[in-house]
């Protein structure tokens, strides 16, 4: 680990993802993440990668689409409406088995919205988003210096399992400063061109070819159960989570991303008042922690879910609890940030009395 | 006996999935023959389009991709950016390079992207049963323009060629026609041309063929050439329309 340095989580993110190998950035202007797409178009062409500011977003997911299909480590940072634009792109490179890094600094909607943080695309990014069955690793820190160390992680899941990493940040954490340390260079000199790349046969015995395309059902079935196949090893094998709090908790907060953040103040003000609050914090949104959820169904009174939105992850909270226990909800929406006072009168509310 | 005309060996066995008498067989073979005697097969990467020619990597045999409808020259950009020793190609219909990715092209043109675009204009939207394309004549009857393209409600056929010459990224761009032997042999040389402006790195190039579709014109494979002729050339003329230095 290096020293700490102050830096903005937009430019952090970037430097973040450079520093993991990444060789590609194709993405197109949009508030409040334009600092991350200046900052790779300063640092690349200094270490002789790509900077591509391309005509649209939906360029831009197609040109990493192509960069992906050649095995390079390729990203794109977008906000709410861009990414709206690239959702068949994202499904194209999910049938394609392609892997890329997509960052969304989630802006308030719907439509133009506005340029306030907002948790408002996590169904788009958890539920798929563009048409067919398929699912993207869906990573939610909550501070910058988890996004920057995610991002190694976020590189190496798109490599190992050939799938779209999603960062699924808002603008607040882009727009925030805090000191932050990185990890080691990733030594891109020893990246190899993968077997299956799309980069001409050269010495190769066959020729590969990329595509989402199966025109008979039954074998488009088979691709299919091949992609399902590869979500369950994901469920199983990925899942992150960080419990806050949680040992005794009689309740449970729900958040993720800048309202967990938030949510960990509200536990301590609970705390202080001897009330034994907890936060579950889901980092892989998908796939989603539910047995772990589940399990500490078995232990609070509640569940209190806090988002900015009007109650997204609230399903997933309420599918994995299944009944056993009350799930609470409280949330702005349009780009207001809850306070942890806010959140803690609402919460009271709920215990009642006390 | 001797063998004096064969099928490039770039060409597959596969059944083709055109219809008889569609002059897309004819681009396809002229690209594997360039591919060929220009050495490139081994470093190609062909981006198939959607459209009728959405299976064209069972028919040639280079390293392939299938790009969303109208996306393959942003698709084309990806793969020659991250990987420049490739020799890409972008092969597009008329509805998916004028129509639905026309944006995509003409930045992909603009910025002079070292990609070569094989633009098959056959006037209409062969694979989803024949609808109005950009390159529509006036008058022609399609199942979407049921009384002739008129003007006043569908506008103008699109030259793309002409407008892609005033942009300073392409090197090289031309119009060429598969309706007869002559301008076949005339294609090839204008392909020729336009691999040979991405192999010197000189800038964008693209060719437009006109073709046919003799199934949705509703007319024998002769009939059609002989409509490309008459009617469709007069509209769309051939030439080279830029030439770059040191594409000859
Ligand atoms: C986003 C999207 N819209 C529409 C379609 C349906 N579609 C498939 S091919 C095509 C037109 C192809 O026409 P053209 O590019 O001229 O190729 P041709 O078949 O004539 O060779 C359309 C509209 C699609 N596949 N994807
Ligand atoms: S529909 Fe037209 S373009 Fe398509 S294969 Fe048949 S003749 Fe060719
Ligand atoms: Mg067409």
């Amino acid at each position: 680990m290096g020293e700490k340095v102050l830096m903005k989580g937009a430019e952090a993110i970037a430097e973040a993802a450079i520093r993991a190998g990444c060789m590609a950035f194709f993405g197109y202007p949009i508030t409040p993440q334009n600092e991350t797409p200046e900052y790779f178009s300063r640092r690349m062409p200094e270490l002789g990668r790509v900077f591509l500011q391309a005509e649209s977003e939906v360029a831009a997911i197609n040109m990493v689409y192509g960069a992906a299909c050649t095995g390079t480590r390729v990203i794109t940072t977008s906000s709410s409406p861009g990414i709206s634009l690239m959702q068949e792109g994202f499904s194209y490179i999910a049938n394609s088995n392609v892997g890329c890094v997509v960052v969304n600094a989630m802006r308030g909607g719907p439509g133009l919205g506005d340029i306030a943080p907002a948790q408002a695309d996590y169904f788009q990014a958890t539920k798929g988003g563009g048409h067919g069955d398929y699912h993207s690793i869906v990573l939610a820190p909550h501070t910058i210096q988890e996004t920057v160390d995610l991002m190694y992680d976020a590189f190496d899941l798109a490599d190992k399992y050939r799938i779209m990493v999603v960062m699924l940040v808002d603008g607040l954490m882009g727009q925030m400063m805090e000191p932050v340390e990185f990890k080691e260079w990733v030594d891109v000199k020893k990246f190899k061109t993968p077997e299956w790349a799309t980069v001409g046969q050269g010495d190769r015995d066959h020729r590969n070819i990329i595509t989402s395309l199966e025109i008979l059902p039954e074998g488009l079935e088979k691709m299919n159960l091949a992609l399902q196949a590869k979500y369950k090893k994901i469920k199983e094998n990925e899942v992150r989570l960080e419990e806050y709090e949680m040992d005794d908790a009689e309740y449970a907060l729900t958040a993720f991303g800048t309202v967990a953040r938030i949510a960990k103040t509200v536990v301590e003000m609970a705390r202080k008042d001897g009330i034994k609050l907890g936060l579950i914090r889901p980092i892989t949104v998908w796939p989603f922690p539910e047995k772990e959820v589940a399990k500490r169904a078995d232990q609070v009174k509640f569940f209190f879910d806090v988002e900015m939105n009007e109650g997204q992850m609230l399903e997933d909270v309420k599918l994995a609890v299944n009944g056993k226990k009350p799930v609470h909800y409280y949330g702005r929406l349009g780009g207001v940030v809850p306070t942890a006072e806010e959140i803690y009168g609402e919460f009271k509310k709920l215990v009642g009395g006390k | 006996m001797k063998l004096i005309y064969k099928k490039p060996d770039t060409i597959t066995e596969r059944d083709t999935t055109y219809c008889p008498g569609c002059p897309h067989g004819i681009a396809h073979r002229l690209i594997a023959e360039l591919l060929e005697e220009m050495d490139l097969v081994k470093k190609t990467v062909i981006v198939w389009p959607v459209g009728c020619s959405v299976f064209g990597y069972y028919f040639i045999a280079t390293d392939a991709v299938e790009a969303a409808h109208g996306r393959a020259c942003a698709m084309a950009t990806g793969i020659k950016r991250a990987h420049p020793e490739s020799f890409v190609i972008s092969y597009q219909g008329d509805g998916d390079l004028a129509s639905i990715g026309i944006a995509e092209a003409v930045h992909a043109a603009a910025r002079g992207e070292r990609i070569s675009v094989v633009y098959i204009n056959n006037g209409n939207y062969g694979m989803t049963g024949g609808q109005m394309a950009p390159t529509t004549l006036i008058g022609q009857v399609t199942t979407t323009t049921p009384y002739g393209r008129k003007p006043e409600l569908n506008g103008f056929p699109m030259h793309v060629p002409e407008m892609f010459a005033a942009l300073d990224g392409p090197a090289y761009i031309a119009r060429a026609a598969l309706d007869s032997p002559q301008h076949i042999i005339q294609a090839k040389k204008f392909l020729r041309k336009a691999f040979t402006a991405q192999k010197n790195n000189l800038g964008f190039s693209l060719v437009e063929l006109i073709s046919a579709c003799p199934t949705n014109w509703k007319m024998t494979p002769v009939e059609a050439m002989e409509r490309i002729r008459k009617q469709v050339l007069p509209v769309f003329p051939i030439g080279e329309f830029k030439v770059a230095k040191g594409v000859e």
